[in-house]
Parts: structure tokens; sequence; C-alpha cells
């Protein structure tokens, strides 16, 4: 090759890909898509939860192989065989899904990725660099079993920048990160692009897509639907192009005077995590009246999955009374007791904790709906009714299935979540405790989750939200909280709240957490 | 160039063909090796599945030998289903007709509205202790269940040498590793007279229909059912692992040892150092054939029973070595494993040369 060709590749675009296709077995995921990325450039790929755009990128990490398309990498035609081969061309992947094996350190799981010994020596070295680098703090001895979601994620990302990749494609980053933390990423992400690694960056978050991307490609069912220069566009625009219709945001809550009597109430609730990097909760007091909806801020493995565990009962409290659900102690209770006693709860994680993927969706609504719901006489499961139940939830909010009988793992993510919180709302808790509402959850989605949990505080219950995601929590809350350390900082109103406020105190560093017995407002 | 490709969704159709598509593979295998040590194939295939039905009292033999795989692989459905990896069954069932046995040979002069059902009950007893030994272990130091219960089918069986060679020894046996006969009241009453049909062989279909109806239509059902699927979920809900773990330990342990006691005295009326010709290995292979349901494990338990009586047909009349049963349940085995592959799989002929003109 020449010098002149050579000059005319690189100025050419780094990527070309025209009529990618893909057909899975009963959807056609990816429908003559066309993406083009610049060198330098951060480009976003926009659409909601089944859109096709994790096809594609898999497409491009060499994970799918397309039915027909042509690539165009570096000038060169190329049909990317495998991820090995995708990383020796330059690309690398942060997946949703993270590929880690919780049995083995964060070294040795970075380790298992690379090639040859040589890659090998002084990886422990390079990885605290490049994860201090980076603001990506990270412990390369810990077992990564102990490690919060944001933590796992952070793993992944330094392996692939350890790689010096020219693309990287990341899927859905922040989820998990504080604002903070998002700022530091995207410092990271664009002095990445500056130094010649353009970025491919799925996010449903469209505020960071306007900031962050110069470009963007938006996908609708398997389809390219439009291309457009975020900036330029609203984040209302945005959305309207990626589900093809009208939005109206929630109307924000008017503050409602807790003047109600508490219905959940935590009274130094203490206890120690059963796992050796867990997070124990220290002395948490809150209080909680009807009516209202209290967002609990922090960053992944805060202590918020096992708040989550104590406040469903999953892990019994220290003490009967530091859990109290219409003042009655149910620090000792198991779930089944508290869903008695009207208490419901959603958890973080869909796939094998909220729901069973492999069992229908009736069976499904039976695995926290029978106590609630009386769905078992005599030791027999009542099929007819658990059956209508599940059709309620579907019916109710607008589930996209084919009915009761359907897998749960058939369901997209954004509706297996509609149908978990479905499923919890319908049985009229007093105390509803979600973990996360919208994670990974696509806009249309998002936005019937939370109208549900506002129709639900409107209606009495006292509500906890626990989310990573600051703008669900200022949208939703009433009350705001931030939990750091295992510890909860005191709740306070959400208009003498902001975001750099509440930032500082996720960080952990001025956190001013609530004095023992002191009841927060009550 | 075959490609495995992901159906993404569990194929409806290969849940039920992919055991027959196994069965088949198996004939065909065995085949070969027949024709490699110089038999026919057909003739032995034959011989192994049909000339056994085919002999007076033949269906008798068959429905006697699937009682007790029957009753051991319901029960080893069931804890399958749980995650329960029991693969002691053997000495679980060896345990129940010690247990049972003993009853029998302390009271021989009891009535028999008493001896029997008593005998039913101690070494159901039995085959629960040793399921529940293995349990309690899992629960208390997280002993891996598939290590000790299959190390116990090991203690049990030398238990048994022990007490047919030393204490419980036959006096008049002319020094035979086997117990005295026991009396006639503490024998499995009898369907058909002059015949082994005994209880069992109504018994074990019913308890696979009842627990068919527990797993599929009961609180207690699902609790196995979604712990096997998702332990977490299982917390989620409120299930307790534990409970369930004992429970699931305890049916398939319990059902094992009734079906000791009814083989010591349903077929053979003494223990004897062969009490077990490997039934509680054999009953895995009949949970995996029935799909780890318990209507299924009907007529797989039907099906391996066959194999043992084609195993003495092939010895008898084609002089081949006894170890053919197992080879054929071996392959057998591996095949329902093997094929299962297609249950979220499916194979697809890529053509090379189509690929590169695209």
């Amino acid at each position: 090759m020449n010098d002149a060709v050579n000059d005319a590749v690189k100025a050419g675009p780094l990527l070309t890909m025209t009529g990618m296709t893909k057909q899975y077995p009963g959807c056609l995921a990816n429908d003559r898509v066309s993406l083009t990325v610049e060198r330098n450039q951060i480009h976003a790929l926009l659409g909601e939860n089944g859109a096709g755009k994790s096809t594609l990128v898999k497409t491009i990490y060499g994970v799918v192989k397309p039915d027909a398309g042509e690539i165009i990498w570096e000038g060169q035609k190329v049909s990317i065989q495998n991820p090995g081969h995708a990383q020796r061309l330059g690309i690398g992947m942060v997946f949703q899904h993270f590929s880690l094996f919780e049995a083995l350190t964060v070294t040795e799981n970075i380790a298992l990725g690379l090639g040859s010994a040589e890659e090998r020596v002084g990886l422990r070295d390079r990885i605290i660099r490049i994860s201090n680098e980076y603001g990506l703090p990270l412990d390369p001895d810990r077992v990564v079993h102990d490690l919060s979601v944001g933590e796992r994620q952070r793993i992944e990302i330094v392996r692939c920048l350890l790689q010096n990749p020219k693309l990287l494609i990341m899927d859905e980053p922040t989820s998990v990160l504080t604002p903070s933390e998002v700022q530091k990423l995207f410092v990271t992400l664009r002095r990445l692009a500056a130094e010649g690694c353009s970025i491919l960056y799925i996010s449903h978050k469209l505020e960071e897509v306007r900031a962050l991307c110069s470009a963007a490609t938006i996908m609708r069912l398997g389809k390219n639907v439009g291309q457009c220069v975020p900036a330029e566009k609203t984040v209302k625009e945005l959305a309207e192009i990626m589900i093809n219709m009208t939005l109206h945001a929630p109307t924000p809550r008017p503050l409602t005077a807790s003047v109600k009597p508490p219905r959940l109430v935590l009274d130094r609730l203490t206890i120690r995590s059963p796992h050796h990097f867990g997070t124990d909760l220290k002395d948490i007091s809150l209080s909680l009246a009807g009516g209202e909806i209290l967002g609990v801020a922090g960053i992944a493995g805060n202590g918020q999955s096992e708040l989550m565990d104590a406040l469903s009962g999953e892990v019994a409290a220290g003490k009967p009374e530091s859990i109290l659900i219409d003042g009655v102690a149910a620090g000792h209770m198991g779930p089944h007791e508290r869903r008695r006693i009207h208490g419901c709860f959603v958890p973080e994680e869909r796939n094998g904790h909220g729901a069973v993927t492999t069992m229908t969706l009736a069976e499904n609504a039976f695995l926290s709906g029978f106590v609630r719901q009386a769905l078992v006489r005599f030791g027999v499961i009542n099929t007819r009714k658990t059956s209508a139940f599940a059709e309620n939830i579907i019916k109710r909010f607008d589930v996209r299935t084919t009915g009761p009988k359907a897998e749960a793992r058939s369901l997209s993510g954004g509706n297996l979540q509609k149908f978990l919180v479905g499923r919890e709302v319908l049985q009229d808790p007093a105390v509803l405790v979600i973990n996360q509402p919208t994670w990974g959850v696509d806009a249309g989605a998002a936005l019937a989750i939370h109208e549900a949990i506002m129709a639900l505080a409107e209606a009495g219950a006292a509500v906890m939200i626990i989310s990573q995601d600051l703008d669900e929590i200022f949208v939703l809350a009433d009350r705001i909280a931030v939990i750091a350390g295992g510890r909860i900082s005191a709740p306070v109103l959400k208009r003498d709240a902001t975001v750099e406020s509440i930032g500082r105190l996720m960080g952990g560093t001025t956190a001013t957490a609530a004095a023992p017995g002191e009841m927060a407002l009550a | 160039m075959l490609k495995i490709e992901a159906r993404g969704y569990e194929s409806k159709f290969w849940r039920y063909a992919s055991p027959i598509l196994a069965l088949l593979l198996t004939g065909a295998t065995s085949g070969l090796i027949f024709v490699a040590m110089g038999r026919p194939a057909g003739l032995t295939v034959y011989t192994f599945l049909i000339a056994p039905l085919l002999q007076q009292d033949g269906f008798q033999a068959l429905v006697v030998k699937a009682a007790p795989l029957i009753m051991m692989g319901v029960g080893l459905s069931l804890a399958y289903r749980a995650n329960v990896w029991n693969i002691g069954t053997d000495g679980q069932f060896t345990l129940g007709a010690i247990c049972g046995g003993g009853v029998a040979l302390a009271f021989p002069d009891a009535p028999a509205w008493a001896l029997f059902p008593t005998m039913l009950v101690v070494g159901t007893l039995g085959g629960m202790a040793s399921g529940g030994l293995v349990a309690w272990l899992r629960i208390r130091f997280n002993a891996n269940e598939i290590l000790t219960s299959l190390m116990f089918a090991y203690i049990t069986q030398y238990l048994l040498v022990y007490l047919v060679t030393g204490p419980w020894r036959d006096p008049e046996g002319f020094g035979f590793p086997q117990t005295a006969l026991f009396s006639d009241n503490a024998l499995a009453p009898r369907l058909i007279e002059d015949s082994n049909v005994h209880i069992g062989v109504v018994l074990a279909p019913l308890i696979a229909i009842g627990l068919w109806f527990m797993l599929e239509k009961t609180l207690l059902g699902y609790q196995f059912r979604v712990l096997g699927q998702a332990t977490r979920a299982a917390r989620f809900a409120g299930f307790s692992e534990n409970r369930l773990v004992w429970i699931a330990m305890l049916i398939s342990g319990g059902l094992a040892g009734m079906a000791g006691l009814l083989e010591a005295t349903g077929t053979l009326g003494q223990l004897t150092t062969t009490l077990s010709p490997g039934y509680g290995f054999t009953a895995i292979i009949v949970a995996f054939l029935g799909r780890l349901n318990p209507l299924g494990v009907i007529p797989a338990g039907l099906l391996l029973a066959l194999t043992y009586l084609g195993g003495d047909a092939a010895q008898i009349n084609l002089g081949l070595p006894n170890a053919v049963t197992g080879i054929f349940q071996g392959i057998l085995l591996f095949y329902l494993l093997g094929c299962d592959i297609l249950l979220l799989n499916r194979f697809r002929w890529v053509s090379t040369q189509a690929k590169a003109v695209r």
C-alpha cells in the first residue's frame, strides 16, 4: 500500500457498516442497518430495548455473525470472526452484562482475557495505574463475588483500556456511576477520543448523550430511524424519535406534608454483611409516612443490596423492632410474613432474583403473589386464579407478551420489569421498596413504572426507591437520603437538595449520618 | 460446515423427541459394539429388547424389575429438580433392606398383619435416615451431597457384606453369604399367586402419580422447582433452602429405602450381598430418561428394567458377558445428556461457499 492510499484511508471513517441484517428465530433483529463511526468521534447508538442495538454491536465485536451486510474497518472490508479477531483489529467492548468469574480476583479475571504470558507481566501494576488514571478505583486483589455491580463494571472498563483499543464500545456504561464518576468517565472518554480512540456509546440517558456524543444513530425495531447531532436536539425530541410517540413527561409531584403516621420505620438497623467484602449496615434510622416517596441515592456497592435484603426479609435484622411495618416489629420475619403485613419488594436483579427466567409469567406472578393473592388452598396451587392475576398484571401494565404462559426470559428487560413492578403494585402494599426501578429499561417502560410508583404513593402507600439514577430520584422522591458506606444520611426535602449536594454525600466525604435514634422528619 | 446455533427458547418438540433420539442412537451404537464382538447386530438388539418380553411370564418379570427403579427414579427426579444431587440411592436402597430385614430376622414369628407393615415403615425410615444424614452434612458443613451420598453408598454396601457374612449369617446356609430366609409373614404381599408380582408393582406407579401432582400442582412442589432454577428467587419468595434440601433428601432416601425393603421381601426373601445389581445408579438414568418428570419415570423405569432382563438373556443365549447391561445403560445416559443440546440449540448446515459470495 503506497503512502497516498494510506493517507486516504486514514482520512476516511474508522468503521462503516452497511446493510447489516441478522435474523434470529422469530425476530429480525437487524434489518439493513447502516452505521458510520468517524475517527476521534464519540458516537451514540440510541434505541429502546429490543431495537437491535446489542445485536449490531455484537456483530462489530465478532460475537454475532451477520446474515448479510458489509463491514469496512479502516478502509478494508473485513469479516470479523470472533472477539479475539475484533480485539486484534483494535475493537474493545464493555458489555452491559459482565462476563466475570465470581470466584476469581480482579487481576485473575483480567488475566484470563489476555492472550499470552508476556501480556500478564506487571498486570497488577498496570491495572492500578489505569484505574487511578481514569478515576475507576479498583482493588486488584479482591474477589469478584464480593463486588457490587458498579465495581464489576469498572473491571470491564479497565480490561478494555488495557488493550489500547481504536474503537471502544460501551453498552450502558454509566448506569451504576455517581454524577461525579460519570463526569470523570466523560473526561476519560473525551480524552480517549482526542487520543484517537473512537467510542461507540450506547445509552438510554439522553441527557448524557447530548453532553458527550458528537453524533448519534437512532434505531427502532431493528432499523435505522434517524441520524443527528445530539446537542442540536432536545431530550424530548430524541426520545420521541426513539420510541415513535409523543411523550408527556411526568409532572413532578407536589410535596406532601408528612403528617400521616409512619408506615415504615427503621430504628438503628444494624446488620453485619455475611460476605467478606460486603457492606455492613450501620445504625440506619428512617421513618416513612404513607403517601410519601423516599429516594435513597448512592453509588453501587455502598450497602444498597444489603439494605434491600434486610427490608425484604431475605436477611433477618438484628432486632425485631429495628424494622416496623405499620407498627409491627418485622425484623425477624421472613419474606412471607412481611408480605402478609402488606410489605412488597422489587429487587434490583430481574433474572433469577425477582423472576425465574425459565418459568412462565403465571408462575412468576405466583412467586411473590401467592400470599397476598391467596393463590394456594390446602397446599395446592389455584392455577386459574394465578393465571388471572398474571393476566391482570399484563393488562394493567401493558406488558408486551403473548400471555401468562410466556416464559419470563422471552420478555425484553423493560417489559419484564413492568411485570415485576406490576406484580407488587397490584398487591396493594402498605410499604413498597424498589431497588433500581428502571435499570436497563427503555424510556417508555421507565415512564410507565414511574407513573405506577407515583399512583401507588398517591393511594397512601409508603414507597422507598433505592436508585443510582439521580434523575430518577429527583423526578419521583419527596425526600432524598444518601447511602454511603452502609450508613444513611438524614433525608432532606427535595426542594432543599441539589444534584451537587447529593453528589457530595454519595462520595461519602461529608456524609452526615443520621444520629442513632434520631427520627428524621417524622 | 455444521453450525450449532442457539434457538433462544426451549424446543417443545425436542423435549420429548430428545430421549427417543437418544434411544435410537444407543441402539445403533450398541449394535456396532456387538458387530465388533462378532455377533449379528440385529439378533443382539432383538435378544436384548424383544426376546425377554416373549418369554413366559416375561411381562411379570419386567414389572417386578421396574418397580424399584420407578420408586427410586421418582424420588430422584424430585431431588434433581431442586438441584439436590443425591446419587447415593443405592446405599439408601440397601439400608432400607437392612433395617426392614433386621426386623424380619428379629421377629420371625410376629403375625402377618403387624410384621410386614412394620418392616415397610422401618425400611423406609432407614432410607430416610441415610438420606437425612446427607442433608444434614450439606446444611451443617456445606459438604457436597454428590460426594457424601456416593460415599455412604459404599459404606452401606460394606455394612451389608459385614452383616450377612458375620452376625446375621444363616447358620444353616452352608457358609453362603446370606441370611436365613424370611418367614412367610415377613414377605411382601403378592398380587398374583405363585409369582413375584408383589405389592410394590402397584405402589410404584401410584407414588409416581402422587409425586407428579405434588411437584406440578402444590406449593411445596413449586418451591422445589424454583429452588432448582433460581436459588436467589427462592430466597426472595421466602422459601427455606435448608428445609427443601431436607425434604428432598428424606423423600428420595425414603423411597429408595422402601424400594430396597420391597426387593428384599418381594423377590429375594432374604438378604444377600448381591441385593442390588446397581439399581440405585440405574435409577439415575431412569430419572433423566423420564425428563425428571415423575410420570415420565414410569416408562423409563420399564425400559431400564428391560435392559436388565435383556442382559440376562444375552448372557444365556449369546454368551455375552453380563457387563453389556452396564455398557448399554452407560451409552444410554451418555446420549440422553448429549441429545439435550437440541433443547436449546439447533444444528444448521452452513455452506462456506455461499457465505463467500455474500
